[in-house]
C-alpha cells in the first residue's frame, strides 16, 4: 500500500503495510529519530506527534490512516541556531533530565499554545497529563509551558502590530 | 493481515458484508495496542476512518445526532453538546488523555463495550439511541440494548454503528452529575463511573430520577430499582439510604486489578449518596 501524507511541510510517500504504526513509519523510514517510544501502548505520550494540528499518539497510529494528513513532529521546531519559544522556555526552566518524555511533552505543548491554551496551571496539567515524565516531578514542564504560553501571546500581538504594554516598575521615570 | 478500506458508508456496508470476519477500525486506538502485542495477527480489518459522512454532528428539532466517528476531542468542543449534553462532554474530556481524545470515536467507544466506558452512563442516563447499517438495512436500538456482556454487544455480523441519537432532556433536569473514580486523572479505567439526571416536582418530591453506573457489571447499568424507589419521594436522609442500599441490587461488581467489589458498591453508594442529598 502507498499512503501519501505531509510531514513537517515536506510531501512524502510511504511504501509498505498499511497497518505499521506511525512511530516507525517516521524513525525507520523517514529517519525521523526524535520521536521516542516509552509505552507502545498510548500510556505515556512520549511518542506525541500532531496530525492535523491535533497531538496523537503515533504508536497507536496505523500509517495507513494517515492518507493526505499533515504530520508534525518535533524536528519541525527550531533549529540549535534559532530555538521555538517552548524550546527555549524548557531550557531556561530546566525541564528535561534524562529529556526522553521532552519531544512528547514538546509537540502537546506546541498544540496547547497554539490552540490558544491559557497560561493557568492546572489547565496546562490536564492537556499534559497523557505525557509522563520520570524525572522531573512536572513542575518544571509546567513553569516553561506557562512562560511559553505567555511569550507566544506577546509574539502573536507582535505580529498583529498590537502595543501591549510591559509591566512598569515602580518608581521608574521617563528620562 | 488484511487491511480493507472504505471512503463512504456504501462501501463499508458492502465490505463488512462480503467480510463479516473483518474487524472495524474507527480510532484504533484501543485496535493498536491488541495490534502491537501480536494479537490482530492473520486478522481481517476493516478501515472507516475515511468515512466524512459519519463524522458530522447533526442538530435536529428534538434531538442531536452524533455521527459514529466522531472524535472525544470534538464532541467536548461541541457548543450544544456542552450546554445541553454536559455530562457527555464532561465523560468526553476524561476518557484517555489529549491524545487519545483526539483519535477516540464515540462509535468506537460502544462497539468495544467495555464494562468501564466512560461514555456509557451519560449517554444511559440520556436515553441515547444507536443507528445501525448493514446489507440488512438500517436499524435503530435503545441504548442499553446494544450491551451483552463484557465486550459484547448484541450487533449483527456485518452490522455498522452510523450514529448515536441523543433527545434532548425535556424540561431541563433539576440536577445532574458526572464523576469518575480512578488512580491517575489520565489514560486510567474507572474503578466506577457515574452519571445521574433528577428532574423534581413543585411540591419537593422526586418526578423522575435516572442514574447510570459503569464498571460496576459486566455492561454499563441503570439502578431501575433505586430509580423506581425514589419516584414521588421526598429526598429525606432515610429515602436517601434506602436507596443506596438497594442499589446492590442492579450491580453486580468484582475485585480485579483495578480496586475490589467492596470499594466499588462503597463508592458507588457514596456518589448516589451526594448526588440525592441536598
Amino acid at each position: 500500500m502507498v499512503v501519501k501524507f505531509v510531514v513537517n511541510s515536506k510531501k512524502r510517500a510511504y511504501k509498505g503495510p498499511p497497518f505499521k504504526r506511525l512511530i516507525d513509519v517516521l524513525r525507520d523510514d523517514f529517519g525521523l529519530t526524535g520521536t521516542k517510544e516509552g509505552c507502545g501502548e498510548g500510556e505515556c505520550g512520549a511518542c506525541t506527534v500532531l496530525i492535523d494540528g491535533q497531538p496523537v499518539n503515533s504508536c497507536l497510529v496505523p500509517v495507513g490512516q494517515v492518507e493526505n494528513c499533515k504530520v508534525e513532529t518535533v524536528e519541525s521546531l527550531g533549529s540549535s541556531a534559532e530555538l521555538h519559544i517552548l524550546q527555549k522556555a524548557f531550557l531556561e526552566e530546566g525541564s528535561a533530565q534524562c529529556g526522553f518524555c521532552t519531544p512528547g511533552m514538546l509537540m502537546t505543548s506546541l498544540a496547547w499554545i497554539r490552540n490558544g491554551g491559557s497560561d493557568k496551571s492546572q489547565e496546562i496539567r490536564e492537556y499534559l497529563a497523557g505525557n509522563l515524565c520520570r524525572c522531573t516531578g512536572y513542575q518544571h514542564i509546567i513553569n516553561a509551558v506557562i512562560g511559553a504560553v505567555r511569550e507566544y501571546k506577546k509574539a502573536k500581538a507582535r505580529r498583529k502590530g498590537l502595543f501591549l504594554p510591559s509591566p512598569r516598575v515602580s518608581g521608574e521615570r521617563a528620562g | 493481515m488484511k487491511f480493507l478500506k472504505a471512503h463512504t458508508p456504501d462501501e463499508a456496508v458492502r465490505l463488512f458484508g462480503q467480510h463479516p470476519e473483518a474487524i472495524p477500525l474507527a480510532g484504533a486506538t484501543d485496535a493498536m495496542v491488541a495490534w502491537n502485542v501480536g494479537r490482530l495477527n492473520g486478522k481481517i480489518i476493516l478501515d472507516l476512518s475515511a468515512i466524512d459522512e459519519w463524522k458530522t454532528i447533526q442538530i435536529l428539532r428534538n434531538s442531536l445526532k452524533i455521527g459514529s466517528l466522531v472524535t472525544h476531542a470534538e464532541i467536548q468542543r461541541h457548543p450544544v453538546i456542552r450546554k445541553k449534553f454536559s455530562l457527555l462532554a464532561q465523560a468526553s474530556s476524561q476518557i484517555g488523555s489529549t491524545q487519545v481524545q483526539n483519535r477516540g470515536t464515540i462509535g468506537g467507544n460502544i462497539a468495544n463495550a467495555s464494562p468501564a466506558g466512560d461514555t456509557f452512563p451519560p449517554l444511559a442516563v440520556y436515553n441515547a439511541l444507536i443507528h445501525t447499517v448493514s446489507f440488512r438495512g438500517p436499524r435503530v436500538l435503545a441504548f442499553l440494548d446494544v450491551f451483552a456482556w463484557v465486550k459484547k454487544t448484541r450487533l449483527h455480523p456485518s452490522e455498522l454503528i452510523e450514529a448515536v441519537e441523543i433527545p434532548y432532556p425535556s424540561p431541563v433536569p433539576k440536577r445532574w452529575m458526572f464523576r469518575k473514580v480512578g488512580t491517575r486523572s489520565a489514560m486510567i479505567i474507572s474503578k466506577t463511573v457515574a452519571a445521574g439526571l433528577l428532574w423534581m416536582n413543585k411540591d419537593a418530591t422526586v418526578n423522575k430520577l435516572r442514574f447510570a453506573l459503569g464498571s460496576v457489571a459486566p455492561t454499563v447499568k441503570r439502578l431501575k430499582t433505586a430509580e423506581a424507589f425514589v419516584a414521588g419521594k421526598r429526598l429525606t436522609p432515610d429515602v436517601v439510604e434506602h436507596a443506596c442500599r438497594i442499589m446492590a441490587d442492579d450491580i453486580s461488581p468484582i475485585d480485579d486489578i483495578r480496586s475490589t467489589a467492596e470499594y466499588r458498591l462503597q463508592v458507588s453508594q457514596n456518589l448516589l449518596r451526594s448526588f440525592l442529598k441536598f
